[in-house]
C-alpha cells in the first residue's frame, strides 16, 4: 500500500463545533478547536513530503510540514514558534484563511482522500501557544536606525510591522480607528474570530516593539508627504472601506446597511450587547443580505445572533457559483440562512416613515459565460416577487478607501481608486513609498493581503539598505 | 491626551455645554466646517460634533454640545482633568475658501457653535460677514459676543421673544435677502442648526438664487468612509457626509430624507438615555450633571 493510501486510512479529523441551534442565538465561537490528542493524530497524518506543495500554496510560505511535524511530535510550542517564523499572525490564519484553495488544495492527501487539516492545525498551535501564555519573542536584529510609517492596523500593516521590526527597523502604524485589526475587528463577526485573538496577536507586534497610534486618521490630521519628513519609509494598507451600494431605489431607507456599517457596529462597535454598549444597532425580524460573499454569510448570520426569525441571503446566480467559502455557506445554511437563488433585487420598499418593509426580485436565469468565467445571470421576464423584510444588508463589496490617495497627489491611482503598486514588491509611485493588500487589489482575503505585506517589508528593507 | 481643561455651562435645561479639550493635533490641523468624533470609554459610541474653536498655540480644540443622549450627557457630566476614550479629527471637507463677498451666517441653537469656526475662516479669508443667530429662547444663546466680535453685521433673535428679535432666524435672513436684492452683495449663505431651521433656511434663499451651504449633522459610526451610515441624497445622488461632506449645497439637499433617517434609533436612544439616568440617580432633569 502507498503512503498516501495508507494516511488516508486515518481519515481527516473533524473540529468540534457548537449545535448549529444553539450557536445561532450566540456570538461565542463556532468550532471548538482540536484536542491535543486530536491535533497530533491529525498532524501524524502529514506524509512531510520533501518537496512540500502546500507551502506553494501557501502566500506567506509558512513552513508547513515542520510546524506539522512538531505538533505529531508533541512539541506545541515548537510549532507556534516555527508559524511564527512566517506569518505574524497564525491565530488568525488558522480561522480565517480559505485553506481549501491554498495549502490543502496542494496536499498530496488530496489527491486520494482528504488533505491534512492544516488550517486547524496552524489554530490549535497558535492557540496553544496563548493559552500557555508563553509568548516567547524571537531575536531581533540590531537597530538600523531607520524608522518606517505604516498606514492602517489590518492585515497588511500589521504582516509589514512584525517583518520589519525584526530586522532591527523602528515601526509606527497609524490606525484610523479606535482598535486596531482592521477587517479583524471590524468586519469578521466574533463567532468566526474571537476578538481577544485579534487583541493577542497585536499585542504581540506591541510586545516587538511595534509602536502603534490608533485613532490616527492620516489624510486628515497628517498627510503621506507629511509624514515622509519624519519617516525614512512609508507602507499603506488602508483596505477597501468603502462600501459599495446597489444603486436601486430605496437604498436610502431605514433598515438598510452596507455590510461595513451592520458588522463594524455589531463586531467593532459591539451593538449585539446594547445597551451595555452604547452603540444601537436595528434587530431586525425579516433580514435580507444581497451577496455571495463570506461577508454577505458573516452579516446573515450576525442577523440570527441578533434575533432575526428569518435571515435570508439573495444572489443572483446559483449557490454553486458563491464566492464564499464552502464551510461558510455550509455553517450559514446549517444555523438556518436560508439562501434565495438565483434572484437580484429590482426595488426596495418602504412606508411613510421611511422605513423598509420589503424588496421586490426577479428571478434570474444562467446564461453564457461572463469575463470572470462565472455563467452570467439573465433576468426572467415577468418574475417579479416580493420579499417582506424589515432589515437589508448590502453586501457586494467594496471599494478602495480614499482618504490616503486623496491627499497625496504623487501617488497614482487606477480608474477605480486603487493605488497602483508593483505587485512584487508593493513600490508605488512614489520614491519610498509601498502599498499592499486591499487598497491594491481591491477587496481579496487577509492572507493575500499579509502575503502583499511579506513581499512589501521585503521591498522596504532592500530600499532601506540600499538609501 | 484628550484632557478636558475647561468647561463652561451654558444652559442647565435643555444642559448646553462647552468643552476646551487638548489636542494639539487636531487644533493644529482643523479648519472651519470641519469636525471631530469622541468616544467617551470603552462601551462608549462615537459621537461626532463640529469644531466650534481651536487654539493652535495652546492646542486646545472647542466643543459646544446639547445634552439630548446618553453620550453628550455623560459628556456633560465630565469636568476638568477628565479624559475622552478619543478623540479624533479633524475630519470631513473644510469649507471651501473662497471671495465670496459678503457672507450671510444664519445660526441656530447649537448650530451657534460651528458656524463661528467657519465664520472665523472666512472673515480671515477677506469676506464681510452677516450673522443672523438665533434660539428657542434666551437661555439657549450663546457666544453672541464673539460672534459679534467677527460679524460685520448682527442680528439676534429668539422664537419666544425673550431676547433680542422676536421671531425665527428666517424671517431676518428674508429681510436681509430682501434688502440685499439690489445690492447683491451677499455671495453666500450658511445656514447651520436644527436639520428643520436648515430646510426653512435654504427655502428662504432658493428664491433669491443666493448659494446656500448647510452642515448636515447626520448619524455616522467610523466617519471615515467606511459605513455610509451618514448617506443623504444630494441632487439625486448618495452622497457621505463625513468624506463628501459635511457642507453640501442646500439647495440640493435631500432634508427631508435626512430627518428620516435621523429618526433610525430614537427608540434605542431612548432606553440609553433612561438607563442612564436611572444608573446616575437623577432625574435627567438637570441634564445628567449632578450624581
Amino acid at each position: 500500500m502507498s503512503e498516501i493510501n495508507k494516511a488516508n486510512k486515518l481519515p481527516r479529523h473533524p473540529m468540534p463545533e457548537q449545535d448549529p441551534k444553539v450557536r445561532a442565538r450566540n456570538f461565542d465561537e463556532v468550532p471548538f478547536g482540536y484536542s491535543e490528542e486530536t491535533a497530533m493524530a491529525e498532524a501524524g497524518r502529514c506524509l512531510r513530503c520533501k518537496k512540500p506543495k502546500c507551502v506553494e500554496g501557501c502566500p506567506v510560505n509558512v513552513k508547513i510540514p515542520e510546524f506539522v511535524g512538531l505538533i505529531a511530535d508533541g512539541d506545541f510550542l515548537a510549532a507556534a514558534h516555527k508559524l511564527k517564523e512566517t506569518n505574524a499572525l497564525p491565530a488568525v490564519c488558522g480561522r480565517v484563511c480559505p485553506q481549501e484553495s491554498q495549502c490543502e488544495s496542494r496536499c498530496v492527501l488530496g489527491k486520494k482522500g482528504e488533505p491534512v487539516a492544516i488550517g486547524r492545525l496552524e489554530r490549535f498551535a497558535a492557540d496553544y501557544e496563548r493559552a500557555q501564555a508563553k509568548m516567547e519573542l524571537p531575536a531581533i536584529a540590531p537597530s538600523t536606525g531607520r524608522k518606517v510609517v505604516v498606514i492602517g492596523a489590518g492585515p497588511a500593516g500589521l504582516t509589514v510591522a512584525g517583518d520589519l521590526i525584526k530586522l532591527g527597523h523602528q515601526v509606527t502604524i497609524y490606525e484610523a480607528l479606535h482598535k486596531s485589526g482592521g477587517v479583524l475587528v471590524y468586519g469578521i463577526p466574533e463567532f468566526r474570530l474571537p476578538k481577544a485573538i485579534v487583541q493577542a496577536e497585536v499585542d504581540y507586534l506591541k510586545a516587538l516593539g511595534v509602536e502603534i497610534v490608533e485613532s490616527y486618521v492620516v489624510g486628515q490630521i497628517e498627510t503621506v508627504d507629511e509624514l515622509l519628513e519624519r519617516y525614512d519609509a512609508c507602507f499603506i494598507g488602508t483596505g477597501a472601506g468603502l462600501p459599495v451600494f446597489m444603486g436601486i431605489e430605496g437604498e436610502n431607507l431605514n433598515g438598510v446597511y452596507s455590510a461595513n456599517e451592520y458588522l463594524t457596529r455589531s463586531n467593532l462597535m459591539k451593538a449585539y450587547r446594547f445597551p451595555e454598549y452604547d452603540t444601537p444597532i436595528v434587530k431586525g425580524k425579516r433580514v435580507a443580505t444581497f451577496g455571495g460573499g463570506n461577508v454577505a454569510m458573516d452579516a446573515s448570520r450576525t442577523a440570527l445572533r441578533l434575533g432575526a426569525e428569518k435571515s435570508y441571503i439573495v444572489y443572483r446566480r446559483s449557490e454553486a457559483e458563491m464566492p464564499a467559502r464552502n464551510e461558510e455557506i455550509h455553517h450559514a445554511k446549517e444555523e438556518g440562512v436560508e439562501l434565495v437563488l438565483l434572484a437580484s433585487p429590482l426595488r426596495l420598499l418602504g412606508n411613510e416613515k421611511g422605513w423598509l418593509t420589503g424588496v421586490e426580485c426577479i428571478r434570474m436565469e444562467l446564461g453564457e459565460p461572463d469575463d470572470s468565467g462565472r455563467r452570467r445571470p439573465v433576468p426572467i421576464e415577468g418574475s417579479e416577487f416580493v420579499l417582506e423584510i424589515d432589515t437589508a444588508v448590502v453586501a457586494i463589496g467594496n471599494g478602495p478607501n480614499p482618504l490616503v490617495p486623496s491627499t497625496t497627489p504623487d501617488l497614482k491611482t487606477n480608474r477605480w481608486g486603487n493605488i497602483d503598486a508593483s505587485l512584487e514588491t508593493g513600490a508605488t509611485s512614489m520614491t519610498g513609498v509601498f502599498a499592499g493588500g486591499d487598497i491594491v487589489t481591491g477587496a481579496a482575503t487577509v492572507i493575500e493581503a499579509m502575503g502583499a505585506g511579506k513581499k512589501a517589508a521585503a521591498a522596504i528593507h532592500r530600499y532601506l539598505e540600499e538609501n | 491626551m484628550n484632557r478636558i481643561v475647561a468647561k463652561e455651562e451654558f444652559s442647565r435645561n435643555p444642559g448646553v455645554k462647552m468643552m476646551q479639550i487638548e489636542a494639539p493635533g487636531i487644533a493644529r490641523k482643523a479648519k472651519g466646517g470641519q469636525f471631530v468624533v469622541f468616544r467617551l470609554d470603552e462601551t462608549g459610541e462615537r459621537v461626532p460634533l463640529t469644531v466650534a474653536d481651536t487654539d493652535p498655540e495652546k492646542g486646545l480644540v472647542t466643543i459646544i454640545f446639547q445634552e439630548v443622549g446618553k453620550s453628550t450627557m455623560a459628556l456633560g457630566a465630565l469636568e476638568v482633568g477628565d479624559c475622552l476614550a478619543d478623540f479624533i479629527g479633524p475630519l470631513g471637507r473644510p469649507t471651501h475658501m473662497d471671495d465670496y463677498g459678503t457672507v450671510l451666517c444664519v445660526a441656530g441653537g447649537i448650530g451657534i457653535a460651528p458656524t463661528h469656526n467657519i465664520a472665523k475662516a472666512l472673515k480671515a479669508h477677506g469676506n464681510r460677514i452677516i450673522t443672523v443667530m438665533g434660539a428657542r429662547t434666551k437661555e439657549l444663546l450663546f457666544w453672541e459676543d464673539k460672534m459679534r466680535a467677527l460679524s460685520d453685521e448682527i442680528y439676534v433673535c429668539t422664537d419666544d421673544g425673550s431676547y433680542g428679535i422676536h421671531g425665527l432666524v428666517t424671517k431676518v435672513e428674508q429681510e436681509l435677502l430682501e434688502k440685499n436684492r439690489e445690492s447683491g452683495e451677499i455671495g453666500l449663505v450658511i445656514g447651520i442648526g436644527p436639520p428643520i431651521m436648515m430646510k426653512f433656511v435654504c427655502k428662504t434663499s432658493e428664491p433669491f438664487g443666493v448659494k446656500t451651504l448647510v452642515s448636515l449633522p447626520t448619524i455616522m459610526v467610523d466617519a471615515t468612509g467606511m459605513c455610509g451610515a451618514c448617506r443623504v441624497t444630494v441632487g439625486g445622488e448618495t452622497k457621505f457626509v463625513c468624506v463628501d461632506g459635511p457642507e453640501f449645497d442646500g439647495h440640493q439637499v435631500d432634508f427631508d430624507e435626512m430627518m428620516k433617517r435621523q429618526a433610525i434609533y430614537l427608540e434605542q436612544e431612548k432606553v440609553a438615555r433612561e438607563l442612564y439616568e436611572k444608573e446616575a440617580g437623577c432625574c435627567g432633569e438637570c441634564g445628567g450633571d449632578r450624581q
